[in-house]
């Protein structure tokens, strides 16, 4: 395995199965009556949250915890980050007090790779800007897996605002690192540019990508990175690239849904497609812990803890 | 290499490891088998083929992974991760570990620890097929298949029919290792 997590693009398709399969067997560990095996014991991780995060942030706490590592959670808010210290004091402090591990979330793309020039320690990426957020992609590709049985050849849709998504960044690399076959849908103010050099497909219409497709992937609609109108309403927003019951229809047979959450319900996808039974969002919540946790073990091992 | 154990001789080992089981339980009521991975699994299935023979009754049989566990992973680094399988509720029951050698008794002192976080059995019980000695822990067999002083630098070769494609027991000899 490799030393630090920082993009999916690091990674082998050979690594990606590893973390897969790892995260399978360390999936059942949530089923048990005593949800923690001993195998972290006196490893600390630190989370280190410089934006807003609830579920990633708890998912990882949730997944160190479990191999029975330390957690210590630190977020800019309300840290010695708002009296302004910058990133690499904050990351000295904690080298000096030893964490093994860093789990980072930052505004700036490539933060988490600056961070391994400064520390020890393994670094993971949590999402850095809109540049990579791994732990995401593997946790939707070990979701596609479990459901569908395999990721070669499947043929995967992601669909809406690419321009501002990491998690889109990382799950195409590695859903064609792993064999699948890409489409990129969306309205063309949204799409990135040079995204034909991203080895997938590109379309503007939804309607003639959904009934060729096994995994639907809906990306949030992030009003809070826009710093512009890319589209003229959530209405018009939902009707043109939005997921809704009709739409679900004409999926072809045992084809699922994603979406990495939180849901803008009514805009991306339509209340009722959220809940319905082909979709897996709930499921990818719950893998992310397992995937996490396969990283965690795969990472740390190896070498006597720091002194 | 020396064979200390034959096909045979493995078979009938394992028959009178089932009847002690049988006598010390009085019956098979109660008592889950859980086979250590890799090659304690088999043997779990094939004690368990015996004592169903012997009672008339299905044993439920399982398999344990102790990797996360183990007590060496700052040291070794991550090894690859088995699934563990237990076939029914532990609460109350005699769990009879198996393996297939016991030596330092490290594997043994995890895969008790992994049975405790799956509840509270009446017993655990430890069925191997080669006790070798050298032990680091105060552990000891309760059902043992041959008793086999050796050296610590030499090695026991277990080979199993469902593994290997043979059954035999082989012991390497000090003199055969390289330095």
């Amino acid at each position: 395995m490799i030393d630090h997590l920082l993009s999916i693009e690091d990674l082998t398709a050979d690594h990606i199965t590893e973390v897969l399969d790892t995260a399978e067997a360390l999936k059942d560990i949530a089923l048990r009556p005593i949800k923690k095996v001993p195998t972290l014991r006196g490893r600390t991780v630190c989370n280190l949250f410089f934006e807003d995060s609830t579920r990633t942030r708890i998912s990882f706490e949730i997944a160190a915890k479990r191999l029975s590592a330390d957690v210590i959670n630190f977020s800019a808010k309300g840290s010695s980050v708002s009296k302004g210290e910058g990133l690499k004091d904050t990351a000295l402090t904690l080298q000096a007090m030893g964490v093994d591990a860093i789990v980072v979330r930052h505004s700036a793309s490539g933060a988490p790779q600056q961070l391994t020039q400064w520390v020890d320690a393994k670094v993971l990426n949590a999402g850095d800007g809109w540049h990579q957020h791994p732990t995401q992609a593997l946790l939707d590709l070990f979701t596609i897996r479990e459901k569908l049985g395999r990721l070669d050849g499947l043929r995967a849709a992601v669909v809406g605002d690419v321009f501002h998504s990491r998690v889109a960044r990382s799950l195409v690399q590695g859903l064609t690192t792993m064999g699948a076959e890409v489409t990129i849908v969306g309205p063309p103010t949204l799409l990135p540019p040079r995204v034909d050099t991203w080895g997938a497909a590109v379309s503007y219409d939804i309607d003639e990508v959904v009934p060729k497709t096994d995994v639907l992937y809906m990306l949030r609609v992030q009003r809070e990175r826009m710093s512009q109108q890319f589209f003229p309403s959530s209405r018009e927003y939902a009707r043109l690239w939005g997921i809704d019951r009709d739409r679900l229809g004409r999926l072809p047979e045992g084809a699922i849904v994603m979406h990495p959450g939180p849901m803008n319900r009514g805009v991306e996808i339509s209340a009722d497609v959220a809940d319905a039974a082909n979709s897996v969002i709930t499921d990818q919540v719950t893998n992310g812990i397992a995937v996490r946790m396969s990283c965690l073990y795969l990472m740390l091992g190896g070498e006597e803890v720091a002194a | 290499m020396s064979a200390v154990l034959t096909a045979d001789d493995i078979r009938r080992a394992l028959k009178r490891m089932a009847h002690e089981i049988l006598e010390r339980n009085k019956g098979a009521d109660d008592v889950v088998l859980m086979g250590i991975r890799t090659r304690g699994v088999p043997l779990a299935e094939r004690l368990a083929a015996h004592l169903e023979q012997i009672e008339g009754a299905k044993i439920p049989t399982g398999s344990l992974d102790v990797t996360l566990y183990r007590d060496d992973y700052a040291r070794t680094g991550p090894l690859p991760l088995g699934q563990t399988v237990f076939p029914d509720e532990i609460d109350g029951k005699v769990v009879v570990l198996v393996d297939d050698v016991l030596y330092t008794g490290r594997t043994i002192r995890a895969a008790m620890d992994a049975t405790m976080d799956y509840g509270r059995p009446k017993a655990i019980q430890l069925a191997v097929l080669v006790d070798r000695g050298h032990r680091e822990l105060p552990i000891r067999a309760d059902y043992v298949g041959k008793n086999l002083p050796t050296a610590a630098g030499q090695d026991v070769r277990v080979r199993l029919e469902s593994v290997d494609g043979h059954d035999e027991v082989l012991l390497e000899h000090a003199a055969e290792v390289t330095p």
